[in-house]
């Protein structure tokens, strides 16, 4: 399994995938945005999401958890 | 001359504007958000009063909240700074409906220069020279392929009512002008309101390089100098110089009477800047676009010139005379470099927000800091990056540019990462060293 953290605070702009969708290495999961930059966060492992933590609007801290792909 | 002013602004150019404003003896009224109450510039206002929530929609950009505070703190003019709502016409009508004093140009000038391809239209019109480029907006992806092959790859896409090089990219062939149009247009609708696209010759090898205007209350209008804004990623400025060492003087002297035309085209007043791209293989350039408010960068110009350009704002809005001798042209005095202090990571420049623990400004001849924080203070994710303007002057570039490498290792900010790291490799970078550079520098540096 494979977690995907984010690198620093920032607000969930947009939340392009759902549990159970299948990813492959470097498809675009979510994207942040912090201090108006766009930052798209990459599956960097194929696999399914198989868990999602967090939604469109969310505040994330640095090191939080996006989502798990197994 | 007025008595008092509302900055609608925040961080180190509200404070930067604060500081000429009681130099003047104008009662300076500062605004703030939840997050940026424990900022220096909130402390040096004369007045301070509270806005609103952190994110700009219910705060630096929300105009009735801004009149409702110049109205009940009886301001009586207001200076936008740059970003927010500086380049608002809306805004700026709203300031004068108000009866107050507007410190930038006449919004008619703002609505013109605001929309990209109204403002080439308007520039080839009064001679100033334009790349091959769009003359209306461009409606989708298949009409940009089509008026692509008239203008020749590789092709620059820009949101119309755009700027800060959101959402802009090159094109090199169909495929990625498709993927570009439709990155622009989202990004252009989500951050300008407007989905407007236009198409523009893209140059690989350029210098941007702009002209510093003053458009004086008598009608005429004057250029400071120019500015050399060729360090940049991802299409945003990180380190800028004056004068540009890529500019000669034949070229200099067309390009500040180009940029003087381009004002008296709009009827400019106030402080304004010709944004320009000069293209190393012919040493030819092309106006750009034109910014209608106070530039980040200006206090280069400051330091060359030894005007202060937020005096001259004033002065003009209030209708007197500038403290300068204006019919003569103004000649600049040795060399001054800007670097960006941004609160990002100085390899990818992912932003890093967070509490700042430790602060301690460079200083020394000919060094300048125009800080928007302290130590204690915290950088939230609602703004953009800047922590600081960390201003260098010699009397030559040899000498600012020995200045600057010893003001970089004496910056101390710990905390958020910063991009002091970068810039110290860009200070000891032979491309930089030689002058001989680019806006490709940057990414050649990551790319090594």
């Amino acid at each position: 399994m494979a977690e995907v953290r984010a690198e620093m605070v920032a607000n969930v702009w947009k939340v392009l995938v759902s549990e159970g969708d299948h990813v492959e290495d470097g498809d675009t999961l979510v994207i942040l945005e912090s201090m108006k930059m766009e930052i798209p966060v990459l599956a960097e492992t194929a696999g399914v999401i198989s868990k999602l933590h967090v939604a469109e609007g969310d505040v994330v801290q640095e090191d939080e958890l996006i989502a798990e792909i197994s | 001359m007025f008595d008092s002013v509302l900055i609608a602004n925040r961080g180190e150019i509200a404070r930067r504007v604060i500081r000429t404003a009681r130099r003047m003896g104008l009662k300076a009224i500062a605004v703030y958000s939840d997050v940026d109450a424990d900022l220096p510039y909130v402390r040096e206002a004369d007045e301070a009063v509270y806005l609103g929530e952190p994110a700009p929609a219910q705060s630096y950009l929300d105009s009735t909240l801004l009149l409702d505070v110049a109205r009940s703190t009886g301001a009586a003019a207001v200076h936008p700074g740059y970003g927010f709502l500086a380049e608002s016409a809306g805004f700026a009508q709203a300031v004068i409906g108000a009866g107050l004093i507007w410190v930038g140009p006449d919004p008619a000038a703002i609505e013109q220069m605001g929309d990209k391809i109204r403002a080439r239209n308007l520039m080839a019109a009064a001679g100033v020279p334009v790349a091959p480029g769009s003359a209306a907006p461009v409606a989708d992806a298949d009409a940009a392929v089509a008026e692509a092959s008239l203008i020749g790859y590789p092709v620059m896409v820009k949101a119309a009512a755009g700027g800060g090089g959101i959402g802009m990219s090159a094109a090199f062939d169909d495929a990625a002008l498709r993927k570009a149009f439709d990155t622009a247009r989202s990004r252009a609708e989500r951050f300008f309101g407007s989905p407007e696209i236009l198409l523009e010759r893209y140059l690989p090898r350029a210098r941007h390089v702009e002209v510093q205007i003053l458009g004086l209350p008598d009608g005429r209008v004057v250029a400071l100098g120019e500015r050399d804004c060729s360090v940049q990623r991802r299409h945003q400025k990180v380190a800028e110089e004056t004068p540009s060492p890529g500019v000669s003087p034949d070229l200099r002297a067309r390009m500040l009477a180009a940029a003087v035309r381009a004002g008296e085209a709009v009827g400019y007043q106030g402080a304004g800047t010709v944004e320009c791209l000069v293209d190393t293989e012919t040493g030819e350039f092309v106006f750009l676009e034109m910014n209608t408010r106070l530039q980040v960068e200006h206090p280069v110009t400051e330091l060359v010139t030894g005007i202060d350009l937020v005096e001259q704002q004033f002065l003009i809005a209030a209708g007197s005379t500038v403290t300068f001798d204006a019919s003569a042209p103004v000649v600049p005095t040795g060399h001054a470099l800007e670097l960006r202090v941004y609160a990002e990571d100085p390899k990818r420049f992912l932003p890093s927000p967070g509490p700042i623990t430790a602060w301690s400004e460079p200083a020394g001849p000919g060094v300048r800091v125009d800080a928007g924080y302290a130590a204690g203070t915290t950088v939230t994710p609602f703004y953009d990056p800047l922590l600081a303007k960390l201003c260098v002057a010699g009397a030559t570039r040899e000498e600012a540019l020995a200045r600057a490498r010893a003001a970089v290792a004496e910056f101390r900010v710990e905390g958020p990462k910063t991009n002091l790291p970068f810039h110290a490799e860009l200070l000891d970078n032979a491309e930089f060293v030689s002058g001989d550079y680019d806006t490709g520098l940057v990414s050649r540096m990551r790319q090594s």
